[in-house]
């Protein structure tokens, strides 16, 4: 039986396709996927992410705790509303999830972690937490809205109370803030996964329906799933599952950016990593751009002159109005490559993404 | 969903249309059903001239972001043109597709073989049966 979110019946509503995402009952589109990602990228659109967990982490040595489990360094987050993207590894290194982490104060951090290994990410932190005495609280209770696009910020502002508004708008960019009366969730960062600018509210189950209508009668256009792949692999952005698992590191992903080598610190899969650096990380996540017409799509074998790799996620990029993919690729296999598409060998060129970034192309077309 | 069903036009249980021409060849694309179910069309392939095709064999591809689908011939016969256009406006079919959304011609070995097609009422109860 998938699950669903507050917002359900307002999906249903609205005619969208519903799929099964993670176990939940999602909407895939409510129309044109087309459109909804072209609303995102040129004016505003809003996701129901409430399938995504919220797990809290406190006690006086959260810092300590986090700075041992995640491959990133919360250390980092200098005062508190500071977010950061960081993996969660194993021991040897493989990814368990990608997930922000938000500082809330000084003993007090706020995970939101996917859907899909939301219950196998649980039992991982609380298994870690035992040596830490730090409370473990997965907030099944709250509702989270991604609101994107240029107008985004200033749209969902509206809807705020004035001075509310005003610390919404000051937000920088990975920053959060409480806002409203105490007592009452409703947290807004300036975060996103579509390579626009925009925030995240996370507001109580309770509330998020209103603030959906309010949205939407400002405005703000419904968009599904289908649409937030295409803007995150636009926008260069890895997808738990697809772009990595727990059989492969943060270096072979596109991600070392993310692990936080130093200040030296004992965060799990550490020696894996330093091992794997040292030996020569044997594969690379590169950006693919298909050269002819056609569609890339995950598990679609990619072929050079010194042997083969994998599409881990491809699709018909509506900005750019051609198809690209990231692929995994043994170290040295470098151009001329072609993808296996159906049984045709057609011509794809490495490129470094993002693909797309505030609306544009950042990579050459030609 | 109620969908255009053009009761001058033959059709098949794979959800494609067949129009008889004046010169004795069809034409040949997807249901106003078929471009609904599918969504936005993102690329399209159409069978090159002078192709020969079984009746029932895939000859034709629509993309849509989500997905590839076949296209399958539903007569046996030689194509005489394919809708090249698509290459640059694959949404043709979606906005049109029993007209500007066509996807190629044939000459079918056999013309009788039309008539044992689907009508368009029967195709229509079918359509509606099938869900969506």
């Amino acid at each position: 039986m998938p699950l669903e979110t507050p917002l359900y019946e307002r999906h249903r509503a609205l005619g969208a396709r519903l799929v099964d995402f993670g176990g939940w009952d999602m909407p895939l589109q409510y129309g044109s996927q087309l459109e909804e990602h072209h609303a995102v990228r040129r004016d505003a659109g809003v996701f129901d992410v409430s399938h995504m967990r919220i797990v809290e982490v406190t006690g006086s040595r959260a810092r300590d705790f986090l700075r041992h489990l995640l491959a990133n360094d919360v250390a980092r987050l200098a005062s508190p509303g500071k977010a950061l993207y960081s993996c969660m590894l194993n021991e040897s290194g493989g990814v368990i999830d990608d997930l922000i982490v938000y500082h809330r104060g000084p003993t007090a951090y706020r995970l939101v972690v996917n859907a899909g290994t939301a219950e196998k990410d649980l039992a991982w932190i609380e298994a870690a937490a035992g040596p830490f005495d730090v409370a473990i609280d997965s907030r099944r209770d709250l509702a989270i809205l991604a609101v994107q696009g240029p107008n985004a910020r200033a749209k969902l502002a509206t809807l705020l109370a004035p001075e509310d508004a005003r610390r919404a708008l000051a937000l920088e960019a990975f920053s959060g803030t409480d806002l409203g009366a105490p007592g009452r969730e409703a947290f807004i960062a300036r975060t996103g996964y579509t390579g626009e600018d925009g925030f995240e509210i996370v507001l109580g189950a309770g509330e998020v329906v209103a603030f959906w209508d309010r949205l939407l009668a400002a405005g703000v256009r419904a968009c599904g799933l289908g649409a937030r792949d295409t803007l995150r692999l636009e926008a260069g952005m890895n997808l738990y599952g697809n772009d990595m698992d727990e059989t492969t590191t943060p270096l072979e992903s596109g991600l070392a950016w993310t692990v936080a080598f130093e200040p030296e610190r004992d965060f799990v899969g550490r020696q894996a990593l330093l091992r794997q650096r040292a030996d020569g990380v044997p594969r690379r996540l590169v950006g693919l751009l298909l050269v002819d017409k056609g569609v890339m799509r995950g598990h679609q074998k990619v072929y050079g002159a010194a042997g083969e790799g994998e599409l881990t996620s491809g699709t018909y990029s509506p900005t750019l109005e051609r198809s690209i993919a990231f692929a995994r690729l043994p170290a040295g296999l470098v151009e001329p490559l072609e993808v296996d598409i159906r049984g045709k060998r057609l011509k794809a060129r490495i490129v470094k993404p993002p693909f797309v970034r505030n609306g544009r192309a950042l990579i050459d077309l030609a | 969903m109620s969908s255009n069903v053009p009761a001058a036009l033959r059709y098949t249980k794979s959800h494609e249309w067949v129009k008889e021409n004046a010169d004795g060849t069809v034409t040949i694309g997807i249901t106003d059903h078929a471009q609904h179910a599918l969504g936005d069309l993102v690329f399209a392939e159409a069978p090159a001239a002078g192709r020969a095709v079984a009746a029932g064999e895939a000859c034709a591809v629509v993309e849509s972001v989500k997905a590839a689908s076949d296209v399958y011939s539903p007569l046996g016969g030689t194509v005489t043109a394919g809708n090249t256009s698509l290459g640059d406006a694959p949404e043709k079919i979606n906005s049109d597709p029993y007209g500007e959304g066509w996807l190629f011609t044939l000459k079918p070995a056999n013309p009788a073989d039309v008539k044992a097609l689907l009508d368009a009422a029967a195709y229509a109860k079918f359509a509606a049966e099938s869900g969506e």
